[in-house]
């Protein structure tokens, strides 16, 4: 009996223990849902109980955020600039793995080590200089200064996972193609390219959700309402005079983080095993 | 592979003759993705130095060299001060309460229990959700009229309405808002990086300690935290650098305020060099973050050089 009791106490310790880490880690997003549906009235009513609906839900914020915003364009530009920063990714990262990984040899590896502490140099250090360059070039208060800047820390990180993957791949399968008569350059593409989707879509979902969650380059380069991708359009653009529309930006965080979110937790894995390049091998 | 190519080069055209030689297809390859970074973080960073060393603002752009006066102007300031030690203080005490949290968050996961992919799905949201966005959640949550914090507090009876905190408000409470929320977004990054390094451990290792003897604390702090702890210091780095040079929390939750109060580097250098157009000053209190960057790298090169010998 006792020890029963003693098992008792233990698993409630460690389901207490549990609740305490889900409710720290998801109360903020269940907050944002909430107040995303809830009347103004009831929002801002102090003798309600917040935790819960006290006037029937509503879509109203949610029309006023597509109606009245900006924010279906801001969706648009994130998505514009989410898939050229892909592009350029994918252009300059796949070929440097691979060499990194293969052609370069002994000095690859430093070489990769380099390209890869490249993404430790943080945005603060550079967009000073960033924000002048990209005047002197004409893009300010564009969208398209980010598709130019966002790669800055794309390339080294995409390049750093594929590298990895690319070791993984084994050099038969390449030698077996140029026995039959393939190129180098084309054992590449015909061979280790295909073979690599499961990398690529990963570095294709990983350099997305960095475009969306960047918040820093955005902020400095673009104060234009229309370019604003929408992290930023969300955070700076839905506060009018000292007012904040709490139902609205909540909708409005809350659109724009559900994919990222949903993204982020079925790579969780394989960025982890990026981030540390086995680190434990 | 090379003696291959090498006896089949015969048959190929001349061009594809130049794209059969590992060395210049591998210099090809790179050659895009090296230039690109060398130009858009190479080239920035020396123009931050040059910046730094001059009288440059937007509304006179000249690169009139004035030496180190830059520096010298900035050190002296006294929000510049407060703004350094703020910042060692905000990564200082968002990392460490990060890593306790992330310690503990990762003892729980290693065990199965019903729902263990939900919670951990749930558990890891703070840093996978643009973080800018949800600092704003914080920030609804902080509000000086309708924070439900203070709601439940008042609802249990420790403040009354009118002793209810202002969080950010009050300079010390800012700061600690401001700590809480970065500790927030990192600690299911530490979580993730403990598991990752615990469940890398060799089980007959751990066996062998249970059976000599070792109790749960000596197996965690004697065996476990020294195998994991490569793992764990690349994590630590990256958090360190992340948070030492971000200013996205601060700007949106407090703005430096109040009163400076929670003025970092990040921050300081945007209000500087971007808001007042003063590029010159900007940039010498960006440059100020890199000497502790440096340091941190070092400590990362040599961690990555250790593991491969």
């Amino acid at each position: 009996m006792p020890r029963r009791v003693d098992t008792a106490v233990k698993e409630g310790g460690f389901y207490t223990a549990v609740a305490f880490f889900v409710i720290l880690s998801a109360f903020p997003f269940y907050w944002m849902l909430i107040t995303a549906f809830k009347t103004n009235a009831d929002l801002y009513d102090v003798s309600n109980t917040p935790f819960w609906f006290n006037e029937a839900p509503t879509l109203a914020h949610f029309r006023y955020l597509f109606e009245q915003t900006l924010f279906a364009r801001w969706l648009l530009n994130s998505l514009i600039i989410g898939v050229c920063v892909v592009a350029i990714t994918l252009a300059t990262a796949l070929p440097a793995a691979y060499a990194l990984a293969r052609l370069a040899g002994r000095a690859g590896e430093a070489l990769g080590i380099g390209i890869f502490l490249t993404y430790l140099v943080p945005p603060t250090l550079l967009f000073l200089p960033l924000s002048r360059v990209i005047t002197i070039i004409g893009l300010q208060n564009s969208m398209w200064s980010l598709v130019l800047v966002y790669p800055t820390f794309t390339i080294p990180f995409c390049s750093w996972l594929l590298m990895g993957f690319f070791r993984a791949v084994p050099r038969e399968i390449e030698e077996a193609a140029i026995v039959d008569g393939c190129s180098l350059c084309g054992s590449f593409f015909k061979m280790v390219l295909p073979l690599s989707l499961p990398a690529i879509l990963t570095v294709v979902i990983f350099t997305f959700t960095l475009t969306l969650q960047e918040f820093v380059y955005a902020l400095t380069f673009i104060s234009a309402s229309a370019q604003k991708p929408v992290t930023l359009g969300v955070a700076t653009d839905l506060v009018r005079g000292d007012i904040y529309y709490w139902g609205e930006l909540m909708a409005g965080a809350l659109i724009a983080s559900a994919p990222v979110a949903i993204a982020y937790n079925l790579f969780l894995d394989r960025f982890i095993t990026g981030i540390t390049g086995g680190a434990l091998k | 592979m090379v003696a291959l190519a090498e006896k089949f080069r015969g048959r190929t055209s001349r061009v594809s003759f130049v794209f059969d030689r590992p060395r210049i297809l591998g210099s090809l390859f790179l050659a895009p993705a090296i230039l690109y970074i060398f130009a858009l973080v190479g080239v920035p960073f020396l123009l931050a130095v040059y910046y730094a060393l001059s009288a440059y603002t937007i509304y006179n752009p000249s690169y009139h060299f004035v030496g180190l006066r830059n520096f010298i102007d900035v050190v002296q300031s006294d929000i510049f001060r407060s703004a350094l030690l703020n910042t060692f203080i905000f990564t200082i005490c968002s990392q460490i309460l990060g890593l306790i949290l992330g310690k503990f968050g990762a003892l729980l996961l290693l065990r199965p229990f019903p729902g263990r992919k939900i919670v951990r799905a749930l558990i890891v949201l703070p840093w996978c959700v643009p973080i800018a966005l949800a600092t704003v959640a914080w920030e609804w949550m902080f509000d000086s009229l309708y924070s439900v914090i203070n709601w439940t507090l008042t609802a249990v009876g420790l403040v009354t309405p009118a002793t209810a905190p202002q969080w950010l408000g009050d300079p010390h409470l800012a700061m600690l808002c401001v700590i809480i929320v970065n500790a927030w977004r990192f600690f299911p990054f530490a979580i993730v990086i403990f598991l990752a390094g615990i469940t890398a451990v060799p089980q007959d290792v751990l066996d062998a300690a249970t059976v000599d003897g070792a109790g749960f604390w000596r197996r965690n702090y004697q065996i476990i935290l020294p195998i994991i702890a490569p793992i764990v210091v690349v994590g630590l780095i990256f958090g360190t650098v992340f948070t030492f040079t971000d200013l996205s929390i601060v700007y949106l939750l407090t703005n430096g305020g109040p009163a400076n109060a929670t003025q970092v580097l990040g921050n300081l250098g945007f209000q500087i060099g971007i808001l007042s157009g003063d590029v010159a000053h900007g940039a010498a209190v960006s440059l100020f973050m890199f000497p502790v960057l440096l340091g941190l790298v070092v400590l990362m090169l040599r961690y990555i050089r250790s593991r491969e010998i």
